[in-house]
């Protein structure tokens, strides 16, 4: 128990840590970077939750896939973030007043009338425990085609969207592209392909329309 | 395992639509792309939507649910969902002549168009927080898409990366309130969470209360209500016109009818509670809509304050929580319905040589170049006024009936007085149309919005005579909520 709590306030105080380097740091790939070690150590914190599949996603999601897109942005788009954070100190004062009154007036609310514990909630679903022998994953998956099967396809309904409508924003048929056909390429033979010009002495070749294409 | 998949009847129309949606995708792809590939796209994507809302309309009256609660059809659902697949199929009929005077067709339109209105149709089912935010989001992306579909018009860009970034902000506050509401009742199932927020506890439980108002202020973003309508202007002036037309007809019906379902469905222990924001979203919109849409010289920008106003006015009917009001908003969707695609394809067709007219001051002297079009775009604006004997002047007498009825008096005055006011830029219109003097002529009107235009207008003008199915459906479907 006690190694759990060691490991929570590790994992937990390097999250916050690099949570704050991440709007601190000047350089924004070292922002980046510093993003991918607060990903993994909020995958940490799962993996102390019981929740090891959600650590994972985190891990392959979050650092394979979107931290690494964002690493391409910051590399390929000439952001000027020292620019973008020029008033930071400035307005940080402003900034303080106004979110610290609205916290003020929250805990002020809240300890004047209590989270409402008295409503009695719907039981939760039950997690797996160890003994049982179903993994954590294996739960997961086994409601997610059963139990949940609508909302999957609902989910997937809305990826398709998104990639229809990303090839409509963008795609364009530009003129003049070259492209490699092979069985055109395949099905030529010497009568199309060579051409046999005349040259009179002293002139250039001109290719034909034909040739050119 | 079977037992998921046996019994989905109820959901066909959904399913029907999202595999002709993949179809269409698939037969878009692999042939030429030339306009008239395209546009046999879009009618075939036409037949998809009347398909579906075929099967909505044999679908069993008895309630059912689906997916263990998630996913309810009853008469207030298929009710919802005829108007929204009509709304999506006459707004994507107004579309092809449009696209091809402004050279954008394209067979991604009518995919996009076919995706988006299975998530309405979603949206319309909901009864749990995931569905009714998976449904949004459907609807909402393919929107964004659709908005921007001019890529490379600029206002079309604009309007579509404005819509995307509100949008965004809004799901954010909308899945906060999920979340809070998840917290505190431990369900995300509607059923689930109506039986837990009940009585004294859950009125004063704070969280919950917090939950709601921020869910309630991510669907008041969708359906445009003020003060959560900054975008509406912007967005209806930038899109494409029949863009702009899905956007004041089946969008708003689908989130109403998620608003009404969320509220009655999850928290009917909490009734005064989401009263009061929905009396003040309802004051503020039609107010706003009237006195904001006077100064307006683009049509569009016009329509787009007329539909917060009206808005405003279906808000009313659900104020009083009664079974009277419930009926009068699905009355006031329907006619909304056939007021906005009517008046919306007059707009589609209002073209020059030079390209599309949108300011209200080329309008003028539309009498003498072209009297039936005038006077269609007359009795349509007088109607969205509310002048009896027209279909609009119904649709408010019901919404303010039943205000009164409940002795929201305050409300329904109000109601009136800001219906007199925006009765004036009705007004302002049809006196450019019919008494300044008269521009160069419009290209002639294409066939399909005219026949739509037409259609529209004998609504409106005969509604008085055939409005007994409307309300007796309205009555039916407004039976499935316990007041």
């Amino acid at each position: 128990m006690a190694l759990t709590a060691v490991f929570f306030y590790i994992f937990a105080v390097l999250a916050v840590v690099s949570g704050a380097m991440v709007i601190i740091a000047k350089n924004p790939v070292h922002a980046v970077l510093f993003l991918i070690l607060a990903f993994f150590n909020a995958a940490g914190l799962f993996v102390l939750l019981g929740a090891e599949f959600l650590a994972m996603l985190l891990v392959i999601v979050y650092v394979g896939a979107v931290a690494v897109l964002f690493l391409f942005v910051v590399m390929m788009l000439d952001v000027d973030f020292a620019e973008l954070k020029a008033g930071f100190i400035k307005n940080a004062p402003v900034g303080l007043l106004v979110g610290g009154t609205v916290l003020a007036e929250l805990v002020a609310l809240f300890m004047a009338r209590g989270f409402g514990a008295g409503i009695a909630k719907a039981p939760a679903a039950v997690m797996p425990t160890a003994a049982s022998g179903i993994s954590n994953t294996e739960a997961l998956g086994r409601i997610l085609y059963t139990k949940y099967a609508f909302f999957f396809q609902g989910a997937g309904l809305i990826l398709l969207v998104a990639m229809v409508g990303a090839i409509v924003l963008t795609l364009r048929q530009r003129e003049g592209v070259k492209r490699q056909s092979v069985p055109v390429q395949n099905a030529r033979d010497p009568a199309t392909a060579i051409e046999i010009v005349k040259v009179p002495t002293g002139s250039a070749v001109v290719p034909s329309a034909e040739a050119q294409r | 395992m079977t037992s998921f998949l046996t019994g989905l009847g109820p959901i066909y129309p959904e399913i029907i639509i999202a595999i002709g949606a993949m179809a269409l995708l698939m037969y878009g792809v692999f042939r030429p792309e030339t306009d008239a590939n395209a546009e046999a796209t879009g009618w075939l994507g036409v037949l998809v939507l009347a398909t579906a809302a075929m099967t909505v309309a044999l679908d069993p009256p008895a309630p059912a649910s689906l997916f263990e609660g998630a996913f309810v059809s009853d008469r207030f659902t298929d009710f919802a969902k005829l108007l929204v697949i009509a709304g999506s199929a006459f707004a994507l009929m107004l579309s092809f002549d449009y696209f091809r005077r402004v050279k954008s067709l394209k067979f991604e339109y009518p995919v996009l168009v076919l995706l988006a209105t299975v998530g309405m149709l979603i949206m319309v089912s909901a009864n749990d927080l995931i569905t009714l935010y998976l449904g949004l989001e459907l609807q909402s992306l393919a929107l964004y898409v659709l908005a921007a579909f001019r890529r490379d018009n600029v206002k079309s860009s604009e309007a579509g990366l404005k819509y995307f970034v509100l949008g965004a902000l809004s799901s954010g506050m909308l899945l906060y309130g999920a979340s809070l509401i998840y917290g505190y009742t431990g369900s995300t199932n509607f059923t689930a969470i109506a039986a837990v927020a009940q009585g004294k506890a859950a009125a004063e439980s704070l969280g919950l209360i917090i939950g709601l108002v921020f869910l309630l202020v991510g669907i008041a973003f969708k359906i445009s209500a003020v003060p959560f309508h900054m975008w509406t202007p912007d967005v209806y002036e930038g899109a494409p016109t029949p863009v702009t037309a899905l956007f004041a007809a089946a969008p708003k019906i689908a989130a109403l009818a998620l608003l009404v379902r969320t509220m009655h469905g999850a928290f009917p222990g909490l009734g005064p509670q989401w009263q009061q924001v929905i009396t003040l979203l309802a004051i503020a919109s039609m107010l706003l809509g009237a006195v904001a849409a006077i100064g307006q010289t683009n049509i569009k920008r016009l329509m787009a304050y007329s539909s917060i106003g009206h808005v405003g006015y279906a808000l009313v009917g659900l104020a009083p929580n009664s079974p009277e009001g419930m009926q009068s908003v699905l009355i006031y969707l329907a006619i909304y319905l056939v007021m906005t695609l009517g008046v919306f394809a007059v707009i589609v067709s209002l073209h020059r040589k030079e390209g599309q007219v949108v300011e209200i001051a080329d309008l003028a002297g539309l009498s003498k170049t072209n009297l039936p079009l005038a006077f269609a775009l007359f009795i349509l604006l007088f109607s969205l006024a509310g002048i009896p004997p027209l279909a609009g002047f119904f649709a408010k007498f019901y919404v303010f009936a039943a205000a009164i009825k409940a002795g929201l008096y305050p409300l329904a005055i109000i109601g009136v007085l800001s219906s007199v006011i925006g009765a004036y830029y009705y007004l302002r219109v049809v006196k450019v149309m019919f008494f300044d003097e008269a521009k160069d002529k419009l290209l002639p009107v294409p066939r399909v919005p005219g026949m739509i235009v037409v259609a529209a207008s004998v609504f409106v003008i005969f509604f008085a005579v055939f409005a007994g199915p409307v309300v007796d459906a309205a009555a039916a479907a407004a039976k499935v909520f316990k007041f």
